[in-house]
């Protein structure tokens, strides 16, 4: 009998807390009242999403009642040329806003960490302005000042018509990149830096081999939020885009303006997963170690 | 610590022209000349004189845009007040769970952040029209109260009258909220995870009950978090366009969406442009106060 007991009360006090142990005083996760707060907050963020996703693939124009499982409003969705045209023009979009703004980003927060100069106040300040500064006031200044300021030319070949718009993009994409680099700059030695310049390393060699290893993690969340904020912006590219530059937003918004129907769904399923996975994709590299500096 | 740009100057002109030029650029120009316009007359279709007027500011003064203000301001703050309570006890419960869970549920709340936000929005109209799944489930409740009702012998309620959930004041509030609801929880889950946690200890030790060390001791040191939270969720809210667009109905107008009338189809630039500029204002007097807040708790800490 005590043999078997023994090892029993050994594994009670080794085992990690069981399930109706009182929880500890601060283990709030652990009491239901949170608990339902918790599940009940996420209930109500996702409800909307995963019922939008499931009734992509449902077999019935009126989306309300399950008819059966179909691909159609898929098919119907990638046959959709005007549709496909503002997703590959959203992406393209992304995709210059990123780069651009990933460099001005960057070069803002070295700028901004490692300089003194004169008005750094103010310009620090002008710097965080775009993030602060309300959509539409942006939405309707990039309208003013592309019909009247810099028209940006008309009927230019793919993608330069859509410059405009990025530039709209970046403009409000790069500040957010600025303050992620710089809230990671502020982690990196000095004095790493000062050595690589006394064994002989140029300004630039310095800033490519040294400073951007340490910055990589905040490059990749800052690309990452760049990507995203151009993806998801509705307000200014709305503002900014003309009959030709429609992008996936703008286009699921007139589609939405008509009628709501399963292709919409279907076409948002196909955006959620891409951002998703995106995120994913990203998230994932930023969780990697930064690569030892290059020999 | 920091250089001198005078020192290196060839550095700092790499890393300081391509950013300060395209702020100024595409950012200080664009933002100017509709700072300019607010001054400026309507004289022919496309044509604006810059005459110096104060007109469109007067315009924008008068009881139905200050109305319009009035209600945006109203909207925006309910909406923060409503994804503080419900976002104040979500970080509280993220901040203590265990490292896997807190992992996890971080990027649950993150998820829907990602989403895009016209999406989102499209996808509450599914849930809240007359046809959608809150509807079907009262309905459903309703009936089963009915027959309840008439299995022990009592008058059935009659039938259910579907709530309309959508094009008014309240789909506008759910909405936003639903939109808002990551920016409040992300930065309070910061304040709280970086708090003491021997202090709460302590106070739970000294007798003080659950939510009294909440009141007392929590909110007091996370004071600096709620008020960031406050802020990130009240600007969005407040310059909402696509949310009062499409969930609100006639009356639901926020002000951004009698700017983007201003400048879409009134086509009266100048009026948009004081209207926009009424709103900005409206943001920094906002900042301010949040710098305000943060201060003092800095001076109390």
């Amino acid at each position: 009998m005590a043999k078997e007991a023994l090892p029993v009360a050994a594994a009670a006090v080794s085992a990690p807390p069981l399930k109706r142990e009182k929880p500890g005083p601060l283990e709030y996760m652990r009491r239901w009242p949170l608990q339902l707060m918790v599940g009940l907050t996420l209930f109500f963020l996702y409800l909307p999403l995963i019922t939008l996703m499931a009734f992509s693939f449902n077999d019935s124009r009126r989306n309300i009642v399950w008819q059966g499982f179909t691909f159609k409003y898929y098919e119907k969705a990638l046959n959709n040329d005007s549709l496909i045209e503002a997703f590959v023009n959203s992406l393209t979009i992304a995709f210059f806003c990123t780069v651009i703004s990933v460099i001005l980003g960057a070069l803002a927060a070295v700028m901004l960490w490692r300089f003194r100069f004169p008005g750094k106040t103010a310009v620090e300040g002008t710097i965080a302005l775009p993030i602060v500064v309300p959509e539409i006031c942006l939405g309707v200044a990039m309208l003013v000042f592309f019909a009247r300021v810099m028209p940006w030319p008309q009927g230019l070949p793919w993608p330069l018509n859509l410059g405009a718009i990025t530039i709209a993009h970046i403009s409000f994409a790069f500040p957010f990149v600025a303050t992620v680099v710089r809230a990671r700059l502020s982690s990196f030695n000095r004095e790493l830096e000062e050595a690589a310049k006394d064994l002989g390393a140029s300004e630039w060699r310095t800033f490519w081999d040294v400073l951007v290893p340490h910055m990589q993690p905040a490059l990749i969340a800052g690309a990452l939020l760049a990507f995203t904020l151009s993806l998801d912006d509705f307000v200014i590219t709305f503002f900014t885009s003309g009959p030709d530059t429609i992008t996936f937003p703008v286009k699921v918004y007139s589609m939405l303006r008509f009628s709501v129907t399963p292709e919409v769904n279907a076409a948002s399923t196909i955006l959620i997963v891409v951002t998703v996975v995106l995120t994913a994709v990203g998230l994932h590299m930023q969780n990697q170690k930064p690569k030892e500096s290059k020999a | 610590m920091q250089q001198s740009w005078s020192q290196a100057k060839a550095a700092f002109a790499a890393v300081a022209v391509p950013p300060v030029l395209w702020l100024l650029l595409f950012f200080l120009i664009p933002l100017g000349v509709i700072w300019a316009y607010t001054f400026g007359e309507n004289v022919g279709p496309v044509t604006i004189d810059f005459t110096g007027t104060f007109a469109n500011y007067a315009r924008a003064l008068e009881p139905l845009y200050l109305g319009i203000f009035w209600k945006s301001l109203v909207v925006a703050g309910l909406t923060t007040l409503l994804c503080l309570i419900v976002g104040f006890p979500v970080a509280l419960a993220i901040a203590f769970a265990t490292p896997r869970t807190k992992a996890w549920l971080l990027l649950l709340i993150m998820l829907p952040f990602w989403t895009n936000l016209l999406i989102r929005t499209f996808a509450l109209i599914a849930v809240l029209r007359e046809q959608g799944y809150v509807n079907f489930a009262l309905e459903w409740l309703w009936n089963n109260a009915s027959g309840f009702m008439a299995l022990v012998g009592l008058q059935p309620l009659g039938a259910y009258e579907p709530l309309t959930l959508l094009y008014n004041n309240t789909a506008v509030v759910i909405g936003l909220v639903y939109v808002h609801l990551p920016f409040m929880v992300l930065p309070l889950y910061a304040a709280l995870d970086r708090m003491d946690r021997s202090l709460m200890e302590a106070s739970l030790d000294l007798g003080a009950g659950h939510l009294r060390t909440i009141w007392a001791v929590v909110v007091p040191l996370a004071a600096p978090g709620i008020a960031s939270g406050v802020l990130i969720t009240f600007i969005p809210a407040l310059g909402a366009y696509l949310t009062p667009d499409l969930l609100g109905g006639t009356d639901s107008q926020m002000i951004a969406n009698v700017i983007e009338r201003q400048f879409k189809r009134a086509n009266d630039w100048p009026f948009g442009a004081a209207l926009s500029f009424l709103l900005m204002y409206l943001t920094f007097i906002a900042i301010a106060a949040q710098a305000f807040v943060q201060r003092k708790a800095e001076r109390r800490g």
